[in-house]
Order: C-alpha cells, then sequence, then structure tokens
C-alpha cells in the first residue's frame, strides 16, 4: 500500500458514492466509511514503514503532465506529510462516524466530503507547485456546497463568507506563486527547483507576504480569521470537523512547506509580523471565546487561538518551533475535531440547542454522561493539559519562543491562562449539574451510539497516544523538517 | 516494580469505569479495598533498603532533546509514596462510611492517586509536570461534582489560580531545556552544584544582554511561583479556604494530605537542589513569606467560626514550617548540622501533617454526618458527655497537630526549629509565636467543641461504631508511632539529606 492510496481511496469512493443506486443511497455511508479506513492506513502504513527503515528513499511518484508549462505530477511523501496523511485519515474516519445518520442528500453529502478529503491529500502530498494549488482549489466548492445546503445557523452567510474568503486568498497564493515561478525562469513548478533559485532580496521582500498571507488566511491569521467561527458555526458537523481539523491545516501546511522555504530572506524580514498576528490571534481568540453564548462558537474562536501557535511556532524560526508547530497541526486537527463533533453532532442532535444557558436545562452531566466526559476529556485536551497532544505541540512551541522572541512568553501565558478559563467556562455551563436542576429529575435523551462512541474513543486515543508518547509523531515530523527545503530556514 | 505500583490505581479507575452495574456502594467499596493494594507495594518496595534508588523505570519521550519520561523511588521518595498510598486509602474507605461518591468519584480519586505517585518518583521534569498538571482534572472535578453550594466558584478559581502557577513553573524549566540542554532533576542539580547554571545560561541568552545571574533568578522565580500556589505561601494562599471547605470532606483530605505536598516535595527535592545560589539570594524574602505563612495561617484560622476552614487555615500554618525550613537551609548552609535537621525536619513535618489532617477531617466529617451538615464551631458543645471515643481520638490528632511530644507532630517541628535556629535565628524566633497561637486556636476548638454545656444538635447522638472505631486505628498507629520512635520514618530520609547537603556544600 504506498500512500498514493490515500487519494485514490478518497476520490474512488467520491465516484462510487455518486454512481450508488438510488435504493442504496443509505449505503454511501459505508462506501465512505471504508474509502477513509483505506486512506488511513495506507498513510499508516506508511508512517510505520518510515519509522521501520528511516533511511530509505522517500516515497515519490512523478510523471510528465502539463509540459508546456513544467508542471509534473509530482507526488512524494516525508515523514511530515505522512503524519499529515494519517491525521486526515483519522479524522474523516470520524468524520464519517459523526455523520453515520445524515439523512439529506446522503450520497451527495458522502461525495462531497470524500473529495475535500481527496483534495486535502493531494496539498499533502504534492512536491509541485501547480499540482498544489489544483488541489487546494479543488477543496474550496464542495466546502461551500457542504455548508450551504446541509449547514445550520446562517448557512448562506457563513458559506459564502467563507468561500470568498478562500477565493480571495487563493488569488494571492496564485499571485506569489506565478511571480516565484516566472522569477525562477519560467521551466518548472518543481517545489525544489523553486525553492533553489534565487530571488533577490527586495523581490522575496514582496511576494513573501502576498503568498504567506494566502495561507495564512486559510490557518486562520488575525485579523483575517473571521470567516472561520461564522463558517465552522454554519457547516454540518462532518464539515466543521474537516475544515476546523484539516482545512485550516492546508493554510499552516503551505505556510510551512511553501512559502517559507520558497522566500527565506522574505520570512526573514517579516516574521517579527508575524510572530505579532500570531499573538494576538492567540489572545484575541481565547477571549472572545471567554464571551460566546453558543457553544460552536466558542470552539470555534478557541481554533483561532489554537491556529496562532502554528503561526507563531512557524515565526520562531527554530527547528523546535516548527517542530511544535507542525505537532500543533496535528494536536489541534484531532482535538478540533472531537470538539465539534461533540457539540454539532452528540448534543445538537439530542437538544437542538447549541445555546450555553439552555444547554443547562438538559443536565447533560446525569442525562448524557457518555458525552459530558468525552467533552470533559476533550476540554483538558484542548486547555493543553500534559498528557494530552496540545502539551507537546504548546512546549515545543514555547521552548522555540524561548530561543528567539523569549518576551512573547509573556502574554502567551495569559493566552494558557484564559484558554484554561474559557474551556472551563463552556464545560460548567453545557455539561456540568445544575444545583436548583439536580432536584428535578434530568430529561430523557438517547443515549450514545456506536458510531458516536467509536469515533470519540477514537480522537482521544490518537490525542493521549501522542501526548504520552510522542517519539514516533516527533521522529517523523524530524524526517520532513530535516528536507533540503528547510534547510535555508534552519541554520 | 515502580510501574506496576503507579499504574495500580489507574487500573483500579479503568476497572470502575467499565463496571456499569456497580452501584454507589459497591463501587466505592472495591476502591477502597482496591486501594490496598498501591500500599503493599509501597511496602514491598520499603523492604528493599533505603539506599541509593530503590527502582526506576524509564520512557523515552523525545529522546533527541533527552527527554524521558523517568521515574525513580528513593528513601525520601518512598515516604512521600506511602503517605498517598495511606491517605488515599483512608479516603476512599471514609468515603464509603460517610455515603459520598459513587463509581466516577472513587474511580477519580485512584486516578489522582496515579498521579500523585508520579509527581513523587519523577526524576525529569516533564514526567513531573505531566503528572502535577493531571492531578488537577481530578481534583477539580470532585471539587465541582461533589462539592458544597459555592463549589462551582471555588473549583474554578482553584483550577485556573493553579494553572497559571503551573504553566510559570513549565516556562521557567523550558527555559533551562534551551540554556543548559536539559530538564533532568539529577542532571541539573550535578551542574548547579559545578559551575552553576548561571554561566551556560548567560551564554545561551546572550541576545537578551542579561547577565547570567539575573535569567537564573527569573527562571527561579517562575518556577517558584507554581510551587508556592500549591503549598501554598502567603500571597498565593487565596484559592485554598474555599476550595477546602467546598470540597467534600475525604477530598479535603486528599487537598491538603497530599496535594499541598506536592508543593513542599518539589521546594526541597526540586527547586532546592537546581537553584542553591537563586534560593540563597532569595531565601531572606521567602524566609519572611514563610514566616508570614506561619502567622498569618494562624491568626485566620483564629477567626473561624467553620471548623472545615479552621482546619484549612491550620493547613496553612503548619505548612508554612516547611517553608521556613526550606529558606533557612538555603540562607546559610554552611552549619551542616541544623542544615540536615532543618531538611529533615521539613519532610517529616510534610508527612505527620498528611496523615493528622487526615484524622482531624475525618473526624470533622464525622461530626457532619451526624449532624447533618452542621459543621460551625458554635453548633455542638460538651460533645466530650455525648461521644467520649469520638473526643479521645480527635483529642489525640489535635494534640498532635499542636506538636504535643510524644506524637507525630511534635517531632517534625522540633527538628525545622532546632535547625533553624542555628540557620536564621529572627524567622525561627519570630515563627514560634506561630505554634503559641496555633495552641490557642486548637485548644479553643476543644473548649467550645468537646466541652461545655451541651448542644441542642447533639443530644441524640450514638459514640463511634465499630467500623468506625477501626478506620481510626491506622491513623492513630502513625501518629503515635512516629511520635516515639521517630528514627522509623527518619532512616529512610538519612541518607537523601546527606546527598542533597553535598549537593549543596560540594
Amino acid at each position: 500500500m504506498t500512500p498514493a492510496w490515500t487519494i485514490a481511496s478518497a476520490f474512488a469512493g467520491a465516484l462510487l458514492v455518486l454512481l450508488l443506486p438510488a435504493r442504496m443511497a443509505a449505503q454511501s455511508r459505508v462506501v465512505a466509511l471504508v474509502a477513509s479506513i483505506i486512506g488511513a492506513l495506507a498513510a499508516g502504513a506508511g508512517c510505520i514503514a518510515k519509522l521501520a527503515s528511516p533511511e530509505a528513499p522517500a516515497w515519490s511518484f512523478d510523471r510528465e503532465w502539463i509540459p508546456s508549462l513544467g508542471a509534473r505530477f509530482h507526488l512524494a511523501a516525508d515523514g511530515l506529510s505522512l503524519t499529515l496523511l494519517l491525521l486526515t485519515g483519522i479524522v474523516a474516519i470520524a468524520g464519517v462516524l459523526f455523520s453515520w445518520n445524515v439523512d439529506k442528500r446522503q450520497r451527495a453529502f458522502f461525495a462531497l466530503f470524500l473529495t475535500i478529503i481527496g483534495g486535502v491529500y493531494g496539498v499533502f502530498l504534492s512536491r509541485d507547485a501547480f499540482l498544489l494549488f489544483v488541489c487546494y482549489e479543488v477543496v474550496i466548492l464542495p466546502k461551500y456546497l457542504l455548508i450551504a445546503i446541509w449547514g445550520s445557523t446562517n448557512r448562506e452567510y457563513g458559506a459564502m463568507k467563507l468561500t470568498m474568503y478562500s477565493i480571495g486568498a487563493s488569488s494571492l497564493i496564485l499571485i506569489g506563486l506565478a511571480a516565484a515561478y516566472a522569477a525562477a525562469g519560467g521551466t518548472s513548478f518543481d517545489l525544489a527547483h523553486l525553492a533553489a533559485a534565487d530571488y533577490s532580496a527586495s523581490f522575496q521582500a514582496w511576494a513573501f507576504p502576498v503568498l504567506f498571507l494566502g495561507f495564512a488566511v486559510l490557518a486562520g491569521v488575525w485579523p483575517f480569521h473571521t470567516w472561520a467561527p461564522t463558517g465552522h458555526v454554519a457547516a454540518p458537523t462532518a464539515a466543521s470537523m474537516l475544515l476546523a481539523g484539516v482545512v485550516m491545516k492546508l493554510g499552516a501546511f503551505g505556510a510551512l512547506c511553501v512559502a517559507m522555504p520558497l522566500f527565506p530572506e522574505g520570512f526573514a524580514q517579516w516574521r517579527g509580523v508575524i510572530a505579532g498576528l500570531a499573538v494576538i490571534g492567540i489572545l484575541y481568540g481565547a477571549f472572545t471565546a471567554l464571551s460566546q453564548k453558543d457553544l460552536k462558537f466558542v470552539i470555534g474562536y478557541s481554533s483561532v487561538s489554537h491556529m496562532g501557535f502554528i503561526l507563531l511556532g512557524m515565526a520562531t524560526a527554530t527547528h523546535w518551533g516548527l517542530r511544535g508547530a507542525a505537532l500543533q497541526m496535528i494536536s489541534h486537527g484531532i482535538i478540533a475535531g472531537l470538539l465539534f463533533g461533540i457539540a454539532g453532532r452528540v448534543v445538537y442532535t439530542r437538544t437542538h440547542t447549541r445555546d450555553l444557558d439552555e444547554l443547562k436545562k438538559f443536565d447533560l452531566w446525569r442525562s448524557l454522561p457518555g458525552g459530558a466526559v468525552g467533552f470533559t476529556l476533550a476540554t483538558a485536551a484542548s486547555m493543553g493539559l500534559p498528557g494530552f497532544s496540545g502539551f507537546v505541540a504548546e512546549i515545543s512551541v514555547a521552548i522555540g519562543l524561548w530561543e528567539s522572541f523569549p518576551l512573547l512568553l509573556i502574554p502567551l501565558v495569559l493566552g494558557i491562562v484564559i484558554t484554561g478559563a474559557f474551556s472551563l467556562r463552556a464545560l460548567q455551563k453545557a455539561f456540568f449539574p445544575v444545583r436548583s436542576a439536580a432536584a428535578a429529575k434530568p430529561p430523557k435523551l438517547p443515549p450514545l451510539s456506536w458510531p458516536e462512541i467509536t469515533a470519540i474513543v477514537l480522537l482521544l486515543a490518537v490525542s493521549l497516544a501522542i501526548g504520552i508518547y510522542p517519539k514516533p509523531w516527533v521522529t517523523l515530523i524530524d524526517d520532513g523538517l530535516a528536507s533540503p527545503l528547510f534547510q535555508s530556514l534552519l541554520p | 516494580m515502580l510501574l506496576t505500583l503507579l499504574l495500580a490505581p489507574l487500573t483500579g479507575a479503568a476497572l470502575l469505569a467499565a463496571w456499569r452495574g456497580a452501584g454507589e456502594r459497591t463501587a466505592g467499596r472495591f476502591a477502597a479495598w482496591w486501594s490496598l493494594l498501591p500500599i503493599l507495594l509501597v511496602a514491598l518496595l520499603g523492604s528493599r533498603g533505603t539506599d541509593g534508588t530503590m527502582a526506576d523505570w524509564t520512557l523515552p519521550w523525545i529522546p533527541d532533546a533527552g527527554i524521558n519520561l523517568s521515574f525513580a523511588v528513593d528513601g525520601t521518595s518512598w515516604l512521600f509514596l506511602l503517605l498517598t498510598s495511606l491517605v488515599t486509602a483512608f479516603a476512599l474507605a471514609i468515603s464509603v462510611k460517610l455515603g459520598i461518591g459513587g463509581r466516577a468519584y472513587a474511580a477519580l480519586i485512584l486516578v489522582m492517586e496515579t498521579m500523585l505517585l508520579g509527581v513523587f518518583t519523577a526524576r525529569h521534569f516533564i514526567p513531573f509536570f505531566l503528572c502535577w498538571e493531571m492531578t488537577l482534572i481530578p481534583a477539580y472535578l470532585l471539587i465541582r461534582l461533589w462539592g458544597g453550594p459555592n463549589a462551582p466558584r471555588a473549583a474554578r478559581r482553584f483550577f485556573i489560580v493553579t494553572l497559571g502557577g503551573g504553566v510559570c513553573m513549565l516556562l521557567g524549566f523550558l527555559a533551562l531545556q534551551i540554556g543548559v540542554g536539559t530538564m533532568d532533576f539529577g542532571k541539573l542539580a550535578t551542574m548547579a552544584s559545578e559551575d552553576g547554571l548561571a554561566p551556560t545560561l548567560a551564554t545561551a541568552f546572550a541576545g537578551t544582554g542579561l547577565t547570567g545571574a539575573t535569567l537564573l533568578t527569573i527562571i527561579a522565580v517562575a518556577v517558584l511561583l507554581g510551587l508556592a500556589v500549591k503549598i501554598p505561601i502567603v500571597p498565593f494562599h487565596a484559592w485554598l479556604p474555599d476550595a477546602y471547605a467546598e470540597a467534600p470532606t475525604p477530598v479535603t483530605m486528599l487537598l491538603t494530605g497530599l496535594l499541598s505536598k506536592m508543593g513542599v516535595y518539589g521546594l526541597l527535592r526540586v527547586f532546592l537542589p537546581i537553584f542553591p545560589d537563586t534560593f540563597t539570594v532569595l531565601a531572606p524574602w521567602l524566609a519572611a513569606l514563610a514566616v508570614a505563612t506561619v502567622l498569618l495561617g494562624a491568626l485566620a484560622a483564629l477567626a473561624q467560626k467553620d471548623l472545615k476552614r479552621l482546619l484549612a487555615y491550620s493547613s496553612v500554618n503548619h505548612l508554612g514550617y516547611c517553608v521556613l525550613a526550606a529558606a533557612a537551609v538555603a540562607a546559610s548552609s554552611g552549619d551542616r548540622e541544623s542544615a540536615s535537621s532543618a531538611i529533615s525536619g521539613a519532610f517529616l513535618q510534610a508527612f505527620n501533617h498528611g496523615i493528622i489532617a487526615s484524622a482531624l477531617f475525618f473526624g470533622v466529617g464525622l461530626l457532619e454526618a451526624r449532624s447533618g451538615g452542621l459543621r460551625g464551631l458554635d453548633d455542638f458543645g460538651g460533645l466530650r458527655a455525648r461521644v467520649p471515643v469520638l473526643c479521645g481520638l480527635m483529642g489525640l490528632a489535635i494534640f498532635a497537630s499542636l506538636g504535643l511530644p510524644g506524637l507525630s507532630g511534635f517531632i517534625g517541628e522540633f527538628l525545622i526549629f532546632n535547625g533553624t535556629f542555628g540557620l536564621l535565628p529572627w524567622a525561627a524566633a519570630v515563627s514560634v509565636l506561630g505554634l503559641l497561637f496555633t495552641a490557642v486556636f486548637l485548644l479553643r476548638l476543644i473548649r467550645k467543641v468537646f466541652h461545655g454545656p451541651l448542644g441542642k444538635s447533639v443530644s441524640g447522638w450514638s459514640d463511634l461504631s465499630a467500623s468506625e472505631r477501626w478506620l481510626f486505628v491506622p491513623v492513630i498507629v502513625m501518629i503515635v508511632v512516629p511520635g516515639l520512635w521517630p528514627q522509623a520514618l527518619l532512616h529512610f530520609l538519612n541518607a537523601d539529606t546527606l546527598r542533597l547537603l553535598d549537593l549543596l556544600n560540594p
């Protein structure tokens, strides 16, 4: 099983779902689940093979594609790509499980879902800028449709805003890539070729921010983050999970593996600004989450805050910082998926409200104990308590910060404490017993279903596995960071 | 062996989580019996002799940075393991007795026990911090879900304040990882005793333009903040009275008997050897804060009407002596005899306070159970006539708490004062006042609750049942035996205390 199976399984699954006869529409979820599992297994097999023989050459697939442009169909998997593929696979499985009883237009839903997954796999594997951009664009349209058709609260607005931001950001990326392509001789889109080219400092000074910003918008950089909370809230559960868990990581991945290696000097000039924006994002997201009424908005703003750690890790330009950024991508992917899964699917379908004060009435601690315990653990993970994946990521970023911007540690401490505060607030309001209600009998809610339990356990187990034994993940990420792309960034 | 010990309570918690059909009492009983297993394992460890490392276990975490989850037991750790396993078992047993809790409650206490065992055996900052912070979730939930009417606020405050302290400590150690390349306690202590950490830090952070000593002070203060919140040292104690008063009584026992000991243990075992020079500079300030802790704790206890709050402040007071000892050792480490006395005294005080406080809170729990939730100082009266056995046993614990010779509380305080008078006479002299105030408020407790006219609420009470008496037996043994034969505990400390002193004065 090569890593190509990830892309192939997703697109083949999407096609198969569309071809299902109408009477078998209900089976589309099984197809989607099988396709997601194959993708995750392919990624997992790649990770294990890499860990077993670290010296073996990375898998790659390189074919002629559009010779007139010099674009090639070039895929390759280093340790970093493999871990991100695995993350995508796991979130995809959980997403399908949390969408187990979608009842509206199932075939279209799962076909779009798998298309997004396929596009994401494609971005993580691309080694050609043109191919990467194509895969990146593949993700945008299905995202819009998923939200606009299956979404909730303000879905047209949320979907349109998200799409507008995405398209605007894409055009920035296109400008940046085209400029790099032209400046590097206009012969090849190969990322290694583009990174090796010698750009003048003045060129990098404007090309870097354009390209970086294009990617960073999708990663939720402050002040271009506003699409994220509204989009997450409007999206159906599986799409929120994909958006926060995986699609935001596309932006971070592009910033880390395309923008920074292409224009190292531009990055060196701008990294102070990036660090500043990242810290503002961390604090702004946390403070805003502190005053939200809707449980999904709390999680949406917490995502903005957590994504700030990724940007901050990158801005440190140290090995620890980049490693922390990559770890945070994986960690936040898992945890955001879990939080949105529980808030959007487990709770909302039973209570039909996400308002923190309304939720009090349901006394979820007693009427839905499984969901409450799951959310409590997910909250602990989200706060970055040790033992969960977020901790490993945050200390790596903090170590990187000690090396490059020690003064930023002060706002960081504040950010972490506020994160603790807003997480506890949401948890207490939504899930914990209330004195007055404790006397009354809790309302009867259907217990957790098996797909829900499986998804919750799967995501929690991965977060704990990374938190308690990060060694294999760190080894894989370091393998990615050892690639020649990062040589100009890390002394 | 050590791994088995660390995982034993966690396994019990997992079994409880999986055991869907268990009723509240069955689950509680199961957990109480299960918690005897860690005691047995600790006892087995103790039989291995006290020289050097008794057991260890390591798992590579981020190996290229030298970060490992390494745990090891030596004599001092062992004493804290014993305390943890005893107090946890006791708390679980009396939870059953008092009818508090259920499956989730017992499981959370067992999870917390694993984390505490981890804190007391960790040999590297990462496992230390991992276990340190992971005690927070169970503690928070136990207070929040099973606590009194104001529990949500108290629990939230407890959580946020200790989390903040924890993050400061974390950042301090991360700076050491960058600056000197390791967070291993042993390696850091060796480096500190050889040429000090300051020069290495100064080169690593040359860009900041600060001297090594300044950097080291900043780092040390950050670490100290995390410890100070946990012990707590005045003025970082504001979260404590509410949390202790709102928590269900067995949980209060765990908070004061074990969680606060994490801070004391960290101060003496982690902070002192790694930052000896900085500690020397900070020592007068810390000694002043310790004196303030001792005095304010006692004075605040004097003003309390609620028995749990009174005991909470009394805990603040008693742990202040441990901080005082640490500050005294750091202030002038020349006098080896005094330093050794102060250090052993602080460890013993931590251990004995854990046991005595458990006994006292058990007594309050019994009063609450009999009176239907009353625990005001003025709610009772004349108990001695009604329930003489309960009063006798509580009285014993109270006298141990105020340091009556022959009971365990005396020996720790004696050693601390013995050492501190040699090192920091002024601080010791002022702190003696604390002993006086302690005697006043504890004797007042005896007078108001045990003596005097029979209170209205007390008339129908029965004395301790056989099972309640049996529950008191182990604590009384642990109070009387070390009081009469302190060497039983001290010989676990001797080797480590000498090693610690060697690190401080090479």
